[in-house]
């Protein structure tokens, strides 16, 4: 099989998971309690029946479930409309797309730490296994890995803001707000260390565990006798013949993690008070905003789906050998 | 021997340390030369170490290994070299064909380009030429030079080894190690590498040390051989001495539990050829017997085998065998 072939296969079975998410979340969203007309109008507004069924044919609720309103729904979805919150009275997609950059500058900054920290640990920690280095990285990775992630960020949250004067929440101070970027800029990245370290140890020790086993098992294996056997140095060794097989395993996770840290952000961002996706999601909830909700589930699953799909593509780059399976 | 000899092994002692178990002794006292154009056969069973033999002589054991004696490479010392000395002897001088080839190629990288690696390391071309002489390798073992461009997955099992072969070759060393080259392979296959081989060091003049427990093997390729027991040389000397005129009691049961084409069986008689058989098992390096590795075995064992440790004697023209029944 090509790797075209491969592609496709890969891009049509993607397509197909989306379409199979977007009937649960069209399904799921009507088995919910509530009646959307009343959430709309409010509990305690009094409206007569005639009314409220004029509005219920105004959102096609009058028509059936399914082919009607799961088509009207499906249409809609498809032209960027996924309603309005209930909540904040604003298209669902105007309102992802506004906090979608907060959280993605979140999530890069802190994925691209870890990765690099725990890549880099984990390799050295493999490579020098059973020294100190090894077993201090090694407990330490392990602590992080299963801390709390709120835990974790209110008591960074403390430190920082006691002992280094850190901000304690948002993402900008009011007072820089609509100030020039020069202004802004510092005061930005002040904003961003607290949750930024919090998600950079979180996954740091997740990664860090998985390369070191990963790079463990390669470098047992003969080519990298081999490479030793040519005259390479031990750095030569490990760049050139272990990275590479190494990081097969990682960057499944990766993507795998890229998909889902944006729900991973909801305790960060509220801990933080970060203005971005993951605290607009824990607003939705509360507020029991079905609509929000519906789009930010929706949000999440297509990107976990377009994450996987990254890693595929990335593994034929990686692994000449995918393409022939 | 001969002062010419281009590798010089003497005395290599190898243990292994391991954890509550005490040291594993996996070679004591072994000693062998290598001449220049000459194939020497390290033969022997699984676990007598012919593997860490090589291995101890390019430094490539694991860390728990201690080593003692002395190797030379044309008067140089190789165990009195630091690691980074080391290093510009390892392929350059003296490259090695591992066991299965399935593996020893980096499943992920280009065969050409794992074998350009070779050769620009040792900064013996620029990248060009070096592409060349990739080339140039893959077609001496009969690989088109365009699948050099391929990755090992797409190669069958002979080619992989032909393939680890040129690598081999790419930076014309002086000493070709070939451990087990044929092993995994089928035996049309194996033919054909041992061809190469052959053909290889008729061409290029190398110097063979082939490690194998294939005595078929031996008498086909070799000029000297080296008879290994339990971590010790228990004959050493020219194949067709060893093969007609074997001194050792290991040496001679060894060469009786190989068929021999040249004497099948007589279909008159219809008596099947029984193949001899050694009883037991070779020794655990961890609890080394005091006296004659092989006594537990032997056929023709004496009351002093059990307590002495028997020397290399020398039983003929370059030949030597450690047995104190040859008095």
């Amino acid at each position: 099989m090509s790797r075209r072939d491969y592609l496709l296969r890969k891009f049509l079975f993607s397509l197909l998971t989306i379409f199979v998410v977007l009937v649960i979340n069209f399904m799921l969203f009507r088995v919910l309690p509530g009646d959307p007309v009343r959430s709309v109008i409010g509990r305690n507004v009094r409206i007569s029946a005639e009314m409220q069924a004029s509005l219920r044919e105004q959102f096609g609720l009058d028509k059936p479930v399914f082919p009607d309103q799961f088509f009207a729904t499906l249409q809609q979805w498809a032209g960027g409309n996924l309603g309005v919150s209930w909540s904040l009275r604003q298209p669902v997609a105007e309102v992802l797309m506004s906090k979608l950059g907060n959280t993605l500058l979140l999530i890069g900054l802190g994925q691209v730490l870890s990765i690099v920290f725990g890549v880099a640990l984990g390799l050295f920690a493999g490579w020098k296994r059973k020294t100190s280095f090894d077993v201090g990285s090694l407990t330490f990775s392990l602590i992080a890995w299963a801390t709390p992630t709120f835990w974790l960020g209110i008591i960074l949250l403390a430190a920082g803001s006691t002992w280094l004067g850190l901000p304690t929440g948002g993402i900008v101070s009011p007072q820089n707000v609509g100030k020039p970027l020069y202004t802004v800029l510092p005061d930005l990245a002040r904003h961003l260390v607290l949750p930024t370290l919090t998600m950079t140890i979180l996954y740091l020790g997740e990664y860090m565990l998985i390369m070191r086993s990963s790079i463990l098992e390669v470098l047992s294996e003969d080519y990298i006798l081999t490479a030793k056997a040519k005259g390479m140095s031990h750095w030569q060794v490990l760049w050139r013949h272990g990275l590479k097989n190494a990081m097969l395993p990682i960057v499944t996770m990766i993507a795998l993690n890229l998909g889902f840290t944006v729900s991973g952000a909801i305790y960060i961002e509220t801990v933080f008070s970060y203005d971005g996706l993951g605290k607009l999601f824990h607003t939705a909830l509360v507020r029991q905003d079905y609509p929000l909700l519906q789009g930010a589930f929706l949000l999440l699953a297509v990107s976990v789906i377009v994450a996987n799909m990254l890693a595929d593509i990335l593994y034929t780059t990686l692994d000449p050998r995918v393409k022939a399976n | 021997m001969a002062e010419s000899a281009l590798l010089r092994v003497c005395n290599l002692n190898t243990e292994f340390i391991i954890p509550d178990k005490g040291p594993a002794r996996a070679l004591e006292d072994v000693s062998f030369e290598v001449h220049p154009g000459e194939t020497l056969g390290l033969v022997g069973e699984s676990g007598c170490g012919k593997t860490t033999a090589l291995m101890s002589i390019l430094r490539l054991l694991p860390s728990n290994a201690r080593i003692s004696g002395q190797v030379f490479f044309k008067d140089v010392d190789l165990f009195g070299l630091s690691e980074k000395q080391m290093r510009a002897y390892r392929w350059r001088e003296l490259a090695i064909v591992f066991q299965g080839a399935m593996n020893a190629l980096n499943p992920v990288m280009r065969v050409g380009e794992q074998i350009r690696e070779a050769i620009t390391l040792h900064g013996l071309m620029s990248s060009s030429e070096a592409e060349m002489r990739v080339g140039e390798l893959l077609e001496l073992v009969g690989i088109p030079k365009e699948r050099g461009a391929q990755y090992p997955f797409q190669y069958s099992g002979g080619m992989r080894q032909r393939a680890m072969i040129a690598m081999a070759l790419a930076c014309s060393p002086s000493v070709l190690f070939a451990d087990e080259p044929t092993t995994a392979l089928d035996v049309m296959v194996q033919a054909q590498v041992l061809e190469l081989l052959n053909d290889i060091q008729q061409r290029l003049g190398l110097a063979i040390v082939l490690v194998t427990h294939d005595l078929g093997v031996v008498a086909e390729m070799c000029d000297t051989v080296v008879v290994m027991y339990g971590g010790k040389v228990a004959e050493y000397g020219p194949v067709d001495v060893i093969f007609n005129d074997p001194q050792h009691p290991y040496t001679q049961k060894l060469l009786e539990s190989f068929p021999d084409l040249n004497e099948p069986t007589d279909p008159s008689t219809d008596s099947r050829q029984v193949l001899a058989s050694i009883p037991g098992a070779p020794p655990r390096l961890t609890e080394i017997p005091p006296g004659c590795r092989f006594e537990p075995r032997c056929h023709v064992r004496i009351e002093k085998c059990k307590t002495e440790s028997p020397p290399l004697m020398d039983v003929g023209e370059n030949h030597l065998a450690a047995c104190h029944l040859l008095k």
